[in-house]
């Protein structure tokens, strides 16, 4: 099987973060560029989210997600990305060569010069594998309700209760609320939501649904299908508060308790993997460990919005078209490490070339570990010395701060060593 | 009125293989199981361990079982496609005490006629790094071994069915129809069904069987629940089988791989005295886990993939062997009040192991109760399992999407399991028609997404396979459809 | 007469500034803690007249899936909403369906469009 199909570029998935790599490679001037996927068309998940609010902060456009997904699918088609839908990768090797399979095409096997990883993130389930109790049907992530509800056309369930205020879970609650079900409660076990607040006004608020902070289910009733759910208050220390317990009847139990990358992929090609964000290490072309391997979206880091996904795909496949053609995907000057620092849980890019900075603005985004409900200072250090802050009028773990550093700091950061970011109150 | 020689209620181990031993004799055999599947109850949930045969007292029919059952699976195995093999097993000792028990053990295990030797700590060490640094010696058992424990029920039930063996899920033993002492059928959900003759293998539920013929009315089974982890094998691995050094009750919390590659760590033993209650509870869950570590401190809870929880069909059967005290012992056996009725009861630990000399058994009781066992020409002893595409070479992968195109969509892409996979056992000879019953036999939902995206896949390809609306396709039978109407079909 | 003060969450944009509001009545005197000028309009809109986008979809014949997703091409009036679903039930298209193809002209008489949110080809049942 030597004569595999040569590409110039290979995008696994086709998510707004695969498309707008594609699509970037190929106007950079890649050849053949071609994108796999698994579903029978092209999309991603975006397909299923059928609400609003996709697009505003880039594009000034308040969109639907399949009209999001649209705009990029139209234009991949345009600019000759090449498809091949209902196929799923098994494996990328290092030298990204890549088996694939389908109905349609059988076993594929590929060789790439340059592979952009964009598999997007899966649901957590963590919670349903400790959840107490019989496994009934009934328990279900909120994205499976979701592809239900809105893309096979099935309801799952007539009363909800939702664990977690992720944005998928309230939006969920929405759709069902919309679709003639009863939503009883959104439970959470932070003390603080973890979503977006204005998904909580107009999913939650707008439809008299209730959320508990700092609550949790216990226990999971009925055999085969889910009778009740056992709520409860949880202290700081995550212990259930007794007497709390709240018997709450309903028949499904969506769960909606965060992502995490899907990289099964990238550690088979052997990529390094953070594990604080669950994805690659990349710098700040979305190139990973494995050189000629970048990632681009989700499945780097759970980002909130889908337009910093579209960015992330743009460099990645901007990167990714320039290895192919120059031999260098990122510039040679030296990469320097940008770590977490004071109330960061993480920050992507993990490296910074400051050569780089040639090219215009590098986004460097990040994560909060404690709320500050106040003005905060998000700051670009090198050892104690400040290079650069941008005020935000408030940090919340739930939503990712970005952090632009203008190319009128590329002399500054070239003198500079390690690099830290940090959040503190103004 | 359908009338067979016998029926047989369970389809447990114990009913698949007695199912299977009998499919070779000129005999119409049916076997009833009131779920939507086989294999739903303790025989699937537990450790998976074809025991040595060490730990039972000598001279109980768990001894004698259990040694007369361990060497059959080799064969077995081969025979049925059954994942099998021989790891071998290790009593851990921590401590003086602990190590001072391994010598009674070993006696034990001699008197039973089994292989076992005591090693040193630093040899259990070098052969299990991830082992209790504080280990002072183990011992070894090496015929001990690792079986899939659902494969254990479809393969032997599967090969019956080809043989000629029929099988009714959803069907539930409601009681005996007689003529006098004889017993001539039995009355079920399903209406009633004739017969010369009924093996109990009822799992939790064989005392109530058999006090419907008015037997053993002193039999009680009080079932034991077991709960279990299980660590996804890509995050840790562990191919061993590790005991802790067992109490008066059971064999303790151990730690072992499994067939699959997944590590399980498990069980309790908690008195239960809902039969039906599988629920497992987060003081068990931790008890399970403190336990565990004390084998292997490194465990880590993060590569918890999946609970589940089994209960031990414990009774209270007395051994009849003179000379030996025991009062849990399995009972196998001609009923004493009516003609017509077999009894195989109690059988908990070492059951899986013990099943398949339990139906050898059976064919022993029948022939010495005068029927004539005819042997068919035509027996065919061999069952194939069907592809399993993950399990394939590259080359074996591409010639199987080659002949069916439906062994390139993947469903489930954490297990990769195939389309194909799934068609075939919804039409397979012991067919799969829930979820549940599909990702018993293949494995699906069982990863890391646990499920969240195979599910609508798999229920779409259950609805058009089995020609039923998708709001009918259920998790595991009778009241669990995962659907309750189309989206735009709001009721006023 | 008092003038009062209230708290709105701005939902326009994913930043979800929680505006404060100080009003007379039905007049209101101002708008604070506005990250920008659309959440002062924002707040003037929802305290008189709130709206929502509203995304759902309706029933296809012929296309790759059994729904499609659909739109309000602008802000439909918050008390409206579930009268505008109930509508949308009962509503069904046939494939193809193009991106933004009006779907039902002036909901419910509000000048409001619905539009569908993505374009679905026909299917043709030979598979």
């Amino acid at each position: 099987m030597s004569d595999a199909k040569q590409y110039d570029v290979v995008v696994i998935g086709s998510g707004p973060g695969g498309l707008a790599a594609a699509i970037s490679a190929k106007k950079t001037g890649a050849d053949r560029v071609l994108i796999i996927e698994r579903d029978v068309e092209p999309g991603g998940i975006l397909l299923q989210c059928i609400h609003n609010g996709f697009g505003v902060e880039v594009f000034k456009q308040d969109l639907p997600g399949p009209a999001y997904a649209q705009r990029f699918i139209d234009e991949a088609f345009q600019v000759g990305v090449e498809f091949m839908l209902d196929t799923m990768v098994l494996e990328i090797t290092r030298e990204r060569r890549i088996t694939a399979v389908s109905r349609k095409h059988g076993f594929v096997e590929l060789q790439a010069r340059a592979v952009v990883l964009a598999m997007g993130c899966r649901e957590r389930t963590r919670a349903q594998i400790r959840l107490p109790g019989h496994r009934p049907a009934g328990v279900y992530t909120a994205g499976t309700a979701q592809r239900w509800v809105n893309v096979e056309g099935y309801m799952p369930g007539k009363r909800f209760v939702i664990l977690g205020s992720g944005d998928i879970g309230m939006i969920m609650a929405r759709r069902l609320t919309y679709e003639g079900a009863k939503v009883e409660r959104v439970l959470e076990v932070m003390p603080y939501l973890s979503g977006l607040t204005r998904n909580y006004v107009q999913c939650l608020l707008d439809n008299d649904i209730e959320l508990q902070l700092r609550h949790t289910v216990r226990r999971i009733l009925g055999k085969n299908r889910v009778e009740a759910v056992e709520a409860v208050a949880v202290d700081e220390q995550m212990n259930y508060i007794p007497g709390t317990e709240e018997i709450i009847p309903c028949d499904t139990l969506l769960l909606s308790v965060g992502l995490i990358p899907e990289n099964e992929l990238s550690r088979q090609a052997g990529v390094a993997i953070d594990p604080i964000t669950g994805g690659p290490f990349v710098d700040d072309s979305f190139q990973t460990s494995v050189p000629g391997i970048f990632s681009a979206g989700n499945v780097v880091h759970v980002y909130d919005l889908v337009d910093w996904v579209t960015e992330a795909g743009l460099t990645a496949g901007k990167s990714a078209a320039r290895l192919v053609r120059s031999g260098l995907a990122a510039g040679d000057g030296p990469a320097l490490p940008l770590k977490a620092g004071e109330n960061v849980r993480y920050v992507v890019p993990h490296t910074l070339r400051p050569d780089h900075l040639a090219d215009g603005d590098i986004r460097v985004q990040l994560r909060v570990r404690q709320p500050l409900e106040r003005p905060v200072w998000v700051e670009l250090r090198s050892g104690d010395k400040l290079l650069h802050r941008k005020g935000e009028p408030y940090a919340r773990p739930g939503e990712m701060i970005t952090l632009p550093v203008r190319p009128n700091l590329m002399d500054e950061l070239k003198a500079a060593g390690e690099l830290t970011v940090a959040v503190v109150a103004r | 009125m359908k009338s067979y020689d016998v029926i047989i209620i369970g389809g447990g181990v114990v009913g698949c293989m007695t199912a299977r031993a009998l499919s070779r004799y000129r005999l119409d055999v049916l076997l009833i199981e009131k779920e939507s599947d086989i294999g739903m109850g303790a025989s699937s949930a537990n450790s998976a361990i074809i025991h040595a045969g060490h730990d039972p007292i000598p001279g109980t029919l768990k001894a004698e079982m259990n040694r007369l059952g361990n060497p059959m699976w080799d064969q077995l195995s081969r025979d049925l496609d059954i994942p099998f093999k021989r790891t071998g097993a290790y009593v851990v000792a921590v401590g003086p005490e602990e190590q001072a028990a391994l010598e009674g053990l070993l006696q034990r295990g001699r008197e039973n006629r089994v292989e076992c030797e005591i090693i040193s700590g630093e040899e259990m060490r070098r052969r299990e790094p991830k082992v209790n640094p504080e280990v002072s010696g183990a011992l070894y058992t090496p015929t001990a071994g690792l079986v899939d424990t659902f494969a254990a029920c479809l393969a032997p039930l599967e090969n019956a069915v080809m043989n000629g063996v029929e099988v009714m899920t959803e069907t539930e033993f409601q009681g005996f129809i007689r003529s006098g002492r004889q017993i001539t059928g039995i009355h079920t959900n399903r209406g009633d069904i004739a017969c010369r003759w009924v093996i109990n293998a009822a799992g939790v539920h064989s005392d109530e069987v058999m006090h419907l013929a008015g037997e053993r009315e002193d039999f009680h089974i009080t079932p034991r629940k077991g709960e279990y982890l299980i660590l996804d094998g890509a995050e840790f691995k562990l191919d061993n089988i590790l005991f802790p050094v067992p109490s008066a009750v059971s064999k303790g919390i151990l730690v072992l791989g499994s067939t699959h590659g997944n590590v399980v760590v498990g069980p309790n033993s908690v008195a239960d005295p809902d039969k039906e209650d599988t629920a497992v509870t987060p003081a068990g869950l931790e008890e399970v886990w403190s336990g565990a570590r004390k084998l292997v401190p490194e465990l880590n809870p993060r590569a918890v993939i999946a609970v589940f929880a089994g209960l031990r069909a414990t009774g209270n059967a007395p051994t009849r062997a003179p000379g030996v005290t025991y009062s849990h012992d399995f009972i196998i056996e001609i009923a004493q009040e009516v003609d017509g009725l077999i009894n195989l009861a109690g059988i908990e630990s070492p059951g899986l192991t013990s099943a398949p000399a339990i139906a050898e058994r059976v064919v022993e009781l029948l022939r010495g109760a005068g029927e004539t066992m005819q042997e068919k020409p035509d027996w065919n002893p061999i069952r194939r399992a069907r592809p399993r595409f993950s399990q394939l070479s590259r080359q074996e992968q591409a010639e199987l999407v080659r002949r069916d195109p439906r062994y390139g969509r993947v469903v489930c892409r954490c297990e990769t399991v195939t389309e194909g996979e799934i068609v075939a056992e919804i039409h397979a000879p012991v067919p799969a028609r829930t979820y549940d019953a599909i990702k018993r036999r293949t494995w699906t939902g069982t990863g890391r997404c646990q499920g969240a995206f195979d599910l609508p896949r798999v229920v779409d390809i259950l609805s058009r396979e089995l020609g039923i609306p998708v709001t009918e396709v259920t998790k595991k039978g009778r009241g669990s459809a995962f659907l309750v109407r189309p989206t735009k079909e709001v009721e006023a | 007469m008092p003038t009062q003060m209230e708290k709105v969450i701005c939902v326009t944009c994913p930043k979800g500034c929680t505006l404060e509001v100080t009003r007379e009545a039905e007049t209101i005197l101002k708008v604070e803690k506005a990250g920008c000028n659309r959440g002062t309009r924002y707040a003037q809109q929802e305290l008189t007249d709130p709206r929502r986008m509203v995304a759902t979809s309706v029933r296809i014949r012929g296309g790759l899936h059994p729904l499609l997703p659909v739109h309000t091409s602008a802000p439909f009036p918050k008390p409206r909403i579930r009268e505008l679903l109930e509508a949308l039930r009962r509503v069904e298209v046939q494939a193809p369906v193009e991106l933004n193809q009006v779907i039902l002209p002036d909901a419910l008489g509000t000048g409001i469009d619905i539009r569908a949110s993505r374009s679905m080809a026909p299917v043709h049942s030979a598979d």
